[in-house]
C-alpha cells in the first residue's frame, strides 16, 4: 500500500542513538502545522498518488501534546475533509492512556514500536523509553480492539502492528523471533516489522557504522512467516541456522528441512497439511490448492507442477504418483547450494 | 458436422459472452463446434446465435461466474472458447472442476485470471490524476492510463468507491471513464493527448518521492518488481529513480566515510523533566480535555463534568449522565439528582459542599422514537473513563467518597462487586469512603412498600456516611 509517510515534525526530546533525529543529533529540524498535513494528505489523495497517510512524529513538548496533535490530524481528516483513505498512527506509549483511545476512534491502524527487542538494549540505546510502558501500552490497546470488536464500534479496525530495529544492538534472530511469537500471542499483533538498521547520516557513536546485511531482514520476514502461517515454533526455525542467526544462503524453510533430512521426501497425495506446509518451495495456497485437487484425483508430477510456483525445488521432497526422488535425501551432499538463491543483491560496500 | 460461428464485440464483453454461452449450452453445442471470435466484421456478428433470443440462465458454481467475469477482461483471443469449455465440462460431470487446479484447463484460466487480476491491482496504484478545470468552473481530475487487458469497466466500481466526491475522468486506448460525481458514463477511446499534460502537485509529490529513498538501502530488484518500467513513462514520481539509484551506492559511502557525529550538547534533564510534566494540573485543565474528547461510548457527544468544591468534604460518584443531565450539562439534576438532594437535606449534609460526578462521562442511550432509553455502560466502557474519573478525584481531593451504585463502586475500585454485597463504609485507594445503591435504582423499584423500605436504608446509610465524615476519619475494614 502507498502511503504518505512522514513525521509531524523531527524535533525530538529522546535520544535513541539509532534515530537520525534524536534530541543530541545535529539534523536540520522542521515541523508541518495540523493543517499542512492535512491539506498534503488529501492533495495526493486526490491525485491517486497515496491510499492513505502513516504519521509519526518526534517528541515534541510532551508525548500527550504530540500525540494529540496526531490525533487532530486524523480526526481532521475524518471530520472535516470527509477523508475515507486509511489512516495508520504511530502512537507514543509514552502518552496519557486516554489519547490512544482518542487515536483509534479516527485511525485505521495504530502502531507501537517495540525498537529494541530487549530492556537492557532500550535502556542502553534508547534512554528515555521503557520496556514496561512500551508492553503497558501494547496491552491496552489489544484489550480495547477487542472489546470494540465485540460491540462493533469502530476503534483501529486494522489492529496495531510494530517495529523492531535490527542489527542496532548484539540480539540473535532467536532471539527477535521468540520476541514476535510472543508479542503475536499476547497482544493479536497484526504485523512486527524488522527494520534493519541503516546508517544514517551523523551516525551516533555507540552505533555500528555498518549496515546488517539486506538478507537478514528478509530472513527475518520469512521466518516470520513460517511462524504465523505454516505452525513452526519460534524454536524449531532458530534451529535451522547457527548460534542463533538465521542461515543467509537458503531461506529458513529450506535450512529447517536440510537439517531434518528424515522427514522427506512427503507423499504428495496422502500428506497431511502440516506435513506438505513444510516443504520447502509449497506455499500456504499451494498446499490448500493440492488438498482440494487430490479429493479429485492423483496428483502426478506434471499436476504438481501446475499447482506449485515451481516443481524443480520440489524434486527431492516429494512423492508423486509417478515420481520418487532418484536418491536418499540423508545422502545428498550439493542439496544445499541447489536451495539457495543466486545472490540476489550485490553488496553496495 | 458443421461448427457455429459466434462473433462478439472487442474487449471485455461478459454480457454478450453470457447470452452466446446460454445459447449454445441450449442447443447442446459442444465446444468444438463453437468458433469464438471477438471483434470481428459486423456482417459476422451473432450469425448463428445471437439473433435465437434468449436462452435459460446456466446453473454454474458461484466461484465459475467471478472466474468468467475476470478471464473476459483478458486480451488473450482464445479467452471465449477456453471459458466455453470449462462451462461445458463443468455442466456435463464435472460439477467440482474448479477444485481442481492441476487440470491444465482451469490452470490456464487462473493464470489469466492472475494476469488481470495484477493488471487490475496496478491500474489502482499507479493511475494518477491532474487536475482541469470543466467549462462551470469545477475541477475535475482527468488521467490517462494503458491498461494491459481490458479492464476499463471492471474497475469502474473502485475508482468510484475511492473518488465519489471528485469529478473525475479515466482515458485509455480503449475506452474512456467519466463520474460526474452521481453519475458514470462511458467515452470512446482516447489518446495521450487528451489528457492534461501536468499538476500543480506534481513537485511536491517527485520532492517526497526523493526524499523517502534511502541510498543505503537501495534495492532496485525489488523496486521494478513492485513498479515495473512499463508503467514508469506515465507516473510522474519515476523521473528521478535512474538518477537516484546512480548516485545511492557513493552516497552511502559518503555517510559512512563521514563517521561518528559529534553530538550537540542539549541537557537531557531538561528534556525528560518536561516530559514527564504532562497531563492536566487542574481541575480546569482536566475539564476541557474531557469535554474537548469524543465520547469513548455510542451515546450523546456532550461530556457531563463533575461539579463542586474543590477540597470537598464529601464527593458524590453515580453512573453516568441522564437524559436531562445531558440536556443541560449538569450532574445530578434530573429525578436521581433531585431525590439525593432530598435525602441529603434530612440527613444534614451541605450540599454546597459536596462534589458530584459520574463515573461516566457522557449519555450512553438507545434511541426509541422521541425517546432515548438509558443503557447501561459495560464494564469496558467504564474501564476508559476510570483514568479520567481517578483523575478527577485526585485533582478535587474530597474527604470523603460515596459510591452510587455498582458502576461507580466498578470505577472506584477496578473490580465487579456487588453493591449489595460489599454496601457500608469501604476505602477507595487510602481514602475513606461508603458504597451504597444508586438513588436511580430507588426510583425504578415497582411496589410501594419495597420502595418505601429501600428509601429508609438508603436514607440510613447516608446518616451514616454524615456521621463517619463529622467524625475524625477512622479506619475500616
Amino acid at each position: 500500500m502507498s502511503l504518505l509517510k512522514i513525521l509531524l515534525t523531527n524535533y525530538c526530546l529522546f535520544d535513541c542513538a539509532y534515530c537520525i533525529n534524536r534530541r543530541s543529533s545535529n539534523v536540520e529540524r522542521a515541523r508541518f502545522t495540523v493543517d499542512e498535513v492535512v491539506a498534503l494528505t488529501v492533495n495526493f489523495y486526490k491525485r491517486n498518488y497515496i491510499e492513505g497517510l502513516f504519521l509519526s512524529s518526534g517528541i515534541v513538548r510532551s508525548p500527550d501534546h504530540t500525540m494529540e496533535q496526531m490525533t487532530l490530524v486524523a480526526k481532521k481528516l475524518r471530520r472535516e475533509e470527509g477523508f475515507a483513505g486509511y489512516i495508520h498512527l504511530k502512537t507514543i506509549p509514552e502518552a496519557s492512556p486516554w489519547l490512544i483511545e482518542q487515536a483509534g476512534l479516527f485511525a485505521d491502524r495504530l502502531s507501537i514500536n517495540l525498537e529494541l527487542p530487549s530492556a537492557e538494549s532500550l535502556r542502553s540505546l534508547a534512554p528515555e523509553k521503557d520496556a514496561g510502558t512500551i508492553a503497558g501500552a501494547m496491552g491496552q490497546m489489544h484489550e480495547r480492539i477487542a472489546e470494540a470488536k465485540e460491540d462493533r464500534r469502530r476503534f483501529s479496525p486494522a489492529g496495531q502492528s510494530t517495529q523492531i530495529i535490527v542489527g542496532a544492538d548484539a540480539t540473535t534472530d532467536a532471539a527477535l523471533l521468540t520476541t514476535s511469537a510472543a508479542l503475536y500471542r499476547d497482544y493479536g499483533l497484526r504485523r512486527v516489522y524488522y527494520s534493519a538498521f541503516s546508517p544514517i547520516p551523523a551516525a551516533s557513536a555507540v552505533l555500528p557504522l555498518k549496515p546488517p546485511p539486506l538478507q537478514r531482514e528478509n530472513r527475518l520476514y520469512q521466518a516470520d512467516w513460517l511462524l504465523r502461517f505454516y505452525g513452526f515454533t519460534p524454536e524449531e526455525v532458530a534451529a535451522s541456522g547457527e548460534d542463533g542467526m538465521l542461515a543467509l544462503d537458503v531461506d529458513p524453510k529450506s535450512a529447517w528441512a536440510l537439517k531434518n533430512r528424515g522427514r522427506f521426501p512427503v507423499d504428495v497425495n496422502t500428506a497431511d497439511r502440516e506435513a506438505l506446509l513444510r516443504v520447502p518451495g509449497l506455499g500456504a495456497r499451494s498446499v490448500d490448492r493440492i488438498l482440494a485437487a487430490r479429493r479429485h484425483t492423483r496428483l502426478k508430477l506434471a499436476d504438481v507442477g501446475r499447482l506449485a510456483r515451481s516443481v524443480k525445488r520440489l524434486l527431492p521432497f516429494l512423492v508423486a504418483a509417478d515420481y520418487r526422488p532418484p536418491t536418499a535425501l540423508a545422502d545428498k551432499a550439493e542439496l544445499r547450494p541447489q536451495l539457495a538463491e543466486a545472490p540476489a543483491q550485490l553488496s553496495l560496500f | 458436422m458443421q461448427s457455429v460461428r459466434i462473433a462478439l464485440k472487442n474487449g471485455a464483453d461478459f454480457e454478450g459472452f453470457r447470452r452466446a454461452a446460454r445459447q449454445s449450452v441450449a442447443r447442446d453445442l459442444p465446444p468444438d463446434r463453437v468458433d469464438w471470435s471477438s471483434g470481428a466484421e459486423p456482417s459476422l456478428f451473432g450469425e448463428a446465435v445471437a439473433s435465437e433470443g434468449i436462452a435459460p440462465p446456466l446453473s454454474l458454481p458461484r466461484a465459475a461466474g467471478e472466474l468468467i467475469a475476470q478471464v473476459v477482461c483478458h486480451r488473450d483471443p482464445e479467452r471465449f472458447a477456453l471459458l466455453y469449455r470449462l462451462i461445458w465440462r463443468l455442466l456435463h460431470g464435472e460439477h467440482a472442476l474448479l477444485e481442481v487446479h492441476s487440470d491444465p484447463l482451469v490452470h490456464r484460466l487462473e493464470t489469466m485470471r492472475k494476469s488481470v487480476r495484477r493488471d487490475l491491482h496496478k491500474m489502482h496504484a499507479f493511475l494518477r490524476f491532474r487536475e482541469t478545470t470543466d467549462p462551470d468552473g469545477e475541477a475535475r481530475f482527468v488521467a490517462w492510463f494503458e491498461p494491459e487487458h481490458d479492464i476499463l469497466a471492471a474497475t469502474a466500481d473502485f475508482f468510484v468507491e475511492r473518488f465519489r466526491s471528485m469529478r473525475w475522468s479515466i482515458l485509455t486506448p480503449g475506452g474512456a471513464l467519466h463520474w460526474d460525481r452521481e453519475r458514470l458514463t462511458f467515452g470512446p477511446p482516447a489518446h495521450k493527448s487528451d489528457a492534461p499534460d501536468g499538476d500543480a502537485f506534481e513537485a511536491a509529490w517527485r520532492r517526497y518521492y526523493e526524499s523517502t529513498f534511502n541510498p543505503a538501502r537501495a534495492n532496485p530488484k525489488a523496486m521494478r518488481q513492485h513498479m515495473a518500467k512499463k508503467y514508469w513513462h506515465n507516473l510522474p514520481e519515476t523521473a528521478a529513480i535512474p538518477e537516484l539509484l546512480r548516485t545511492a551506492p557513493q552516497r552511502a559511502r559518503e555517510m559512512i566515510a563521514r563517521g561518528a557525529a559529534l553530538p550537540v550538547k542539549r541537557d537531557p534533564a531538561l528534556a525528560v523533566a518536561a516530559m514527564a510534566d504532562q497531563g492536566p494540573r487542574t481541575l480546569e485543565e482536566l475539564n476541557r480535555l474531557i469535554a474537548a474528547s469524543e465520547p469513548l461510548t455510542p451515546g450523546a457527544d456532550r461530556a457531563v463534568l463533575g461539579e463542586g468544591p474543590i477540597g470537598a468534604e464529601i464527593a458524590f460518584v453515580g453512573e453516568q449522565p441522564g437524559d436531562q443531565e445531558d440536556r443541560e450539562g449538569r450532574p445530578f439534576v434530573g429525578p436521581a439528582g433531585r431525590l439525593l438532594d432530598g435525602v441529603l437535606a434530612e440527613v444534614g449534609i451541605d450540599r454546597t459542599k459536596v462534589y458530584v460526578t459520574n463515573a461516566v462521562k457522557h449519555f450512553k442511550y438507545e434511541p426509541r422514537g422521541e425517546r432515548r432509553l438509558h443503557k447501561k455502560p459495560n464494564p469496558g466502557e467504564v474501564k476508559r473513563y476510570r483514568w479520567w474519573l481517578l483523575k478527577e478525584l485526585e485533582l478535587v481531593r474530597p474527604h470523603f467518597v460515596v459510591a452510587l451504585g455498582g458502576t461507580a463502586l466498578l470505577s472506584l475500585t477496578g473490580k465487579p462487586l456487588s453493591v449489595m454485597k460489599v454496601r457500608g463504609a469501604i476505602q477507595f485507594d487510602g481514602v475513606p469512603g461508603y458504597a451504597t445503591v444508586h438513588p436511580s435504582y430507588l426510583l425504578r423499584l415497582p411496589d410501594e412498600v419495597t420502595k418505601r423500605e429501600a428509601m429508609a436504608t438508603f436514607r440510613r446509610d447516608l446518616e451514616r456516611v454524615a456521621a463517619m465524615v463529622a467524625a475524625p476519619p477512622s479506619r475500616s475494614s
